[in-house]
């Protein structure tokens, strides 16, 4: 427990790598857009975060039944994990789809149903922080976060598709096309290349970060125990 | 739950638990009271805030009654949990020999009657006070359909999460916290049904909408209905 497992040392060290490769394909390897300009290279590293955020949550959901159908605390510690990651790197997605947003749209947010879900998926896991904060007995604070874990999965895609029932402009660059969206552009194959990677490299980044925060879990409840033995 | 009993009974467990509820606030009115005054105030300040003449009453007060049914909505729903915590009425509940979903359905119906009558209240006291062509249409099925099928949503998750936050350290503040962000799409379907049908839009505007709700409405209840359990575990 006091030192790091090799494995984990090797992949600190290939989520650094790949990080600042995944930076100069974005920056450098991957041709200039012709009608947005640079700007645009902010829509790798966006896509990449976004993408480990849906991921955390949808690990959340899981772990979140699994823990509700077999009681095993590690699917709590599990649920948490991803909770606290996906949180962090959906606020960078969505500041970078701002950055990104302020030229091609001329505003730095606006009620579009993927921004405002994307706020509101925000809001339901950090309601999820405070829940648990608020319970002290860590069966039940399992159980209350799993319940809200899975309330939040559900409804976040119905929230989804009812802002969607009114007009939208977020470009869709990945599947099909939506004529009243701004700024979506084609992709060459060196921009597609530069896309895939970054996901690659941002998925092998939250796994790594995945393992340090349940280490950390692990840590948190030995010092609990032996406070408690302290106590005693 | 390894032993069957008769469906009659699972339908009088419920009954018996709203009915407890309706019985006490019959008696005291603390709750109804309290909601009440509390959502006339909501309209009182939206007055000021929104300055509500004319035109922007056409276009507002679906969302002003929205937003008055869900904050009245949930002082409601944290005082009839906080009660049942608060004098053990919880921990007797949940020994008796029932299953445990029927004290949920029964705490639902006796919010939603508690939603309802607040309602029913404040919409013709909106509709005085801010007479207009639209706010005739207030009273017409179609949106008290709305209303009825938008309270079962709100009421059918509010219930299970003023449980869970009835039983948390911050409880006061913890159930609009949790209960606002998941409550979204019934807030959206609703005030955009509520606002087609003042208007007099097209029924097939409204009818999307109320597709929604529906959805929302079943999906939700038979969430709840699985993991009510959990929620009150001990």
């Amino acid at each position: 427990m006091s030192s790091q497992p090799r494995t984990l040392q090797i992949l600190n060290f290939v989520s650094g790598l790949l990080l600042a490769a995944a930076a100069w394909m974005s920056l450098g390897y991957a041709p200039t857009e012709r009608v947005m300009g640079a700007v645009q290279r902010v829509f790798y590293f966006h896509v990449a975060t976004a993408w480990v955020g849906m991921l955390g949550f949808i690990v959340a959901a899981v772990a979140g039944v699994i823990f509700l159908v077999t009681g095993n605390l590690k699917w709590d510690k599990i649920g948490l994990a991803a909770v606290e990651i996906s949180l962090a790197f959906f606020f960078i997605a969505i500041v970078l789809g701002s950055i990104w947003a302020r030229p091609i749209w001329g505003t730095w947010w606006t009620w579009e149903p993927r921004l405002t879900t994307a706020a509101i998926l925000e809001m339901v896991y950090l309601a999820y922080l405070l829940l648990r904060q608020g319970v002290e007995d860590p069966e039940r604070r399992a159980r209350f976060g799993a319940v809200y874990t899975l309330l939040g999965g559900i409804s976040v895609p119905v929230t989804f598709v009812s802002i969607r029932l009114f007009r939208t402009i977020h470009p869709v660059v990945i599947m099909g096309g939506n004529p009243n969206a701004q700024g979506g552009f084609s992709m060459e194959t060196s921009m597609l290349q530069t896309m895939l990677f970054c996901i690659f490299a941002f998925s092998v980044i939250f796994v790594t970060l995945f393992w340090h925060r349940l280490r950390l879990g692990d840590l948190a409840e030995k010092v609990e125990q032996l406070k408690l033995k302290l106590i005693q | 739950m390894d032993n069957k009993r008769p469906s009659s009974s699972y339908f009088q467990a419920v009954l018996a638990v709203a009915w407890k509820d309706l019985a006490a606030e019959l008696r005291s009115r603390e709750l109804l009271s309290a909601m009440l005054v509390f959502a006339l105030l909501v309209i009182l300040i939206f007055n000021f805030s929104l300055e509500l003449d004319k035109e922007a009453r056409e276009n507002v007060t679906a969302g002003v009654l929205w937003t008055t049914f869900a904050f009245a909505g949930t002082l409601g729903l944290n005082r009839s949990m906080a009660v049942e915590k608060d004098r053990g009425c919880l921990d007797g509940l949940l020994l008796a020999p029932v299953d445990r979903s029927a004290i949920y359905f029964g705490k639902a119906i006796s919010n939603l009657a508690f939603m309802l009558l607040v309602e029913i209240i404040v919409l013709p006291v909106y509709s005085i006070l801010y007479t207009s062509v639209s706010t005739m249409r207030l009273f017409t099925p179609a949106f008290l359909g709305v209303t009825l099928l938008g309270s079962i949503g709100y009421v059918a998750v509010g219930t299970l999460l003023a449980s869970m936050a009835v039983q948390s350290r911050t409880r006061d503040v913890m159930l609009p916290i949790l209960l606002f962000p998941v409550i979204v799409p019934v807030l959206v379907a609703s005030v955009q049904a509520s606002r087609a049908i003042l208007q007099a839009l097209e029924m097939s505007e409204v009818m999307a909408w109320v597709n929604l709700l529906i959805v929302y409405d079943v999906i939700f209840i038979a969430l709840a209905f699985m993991v009510f359990d959990y929620v009150v575990e001990e």
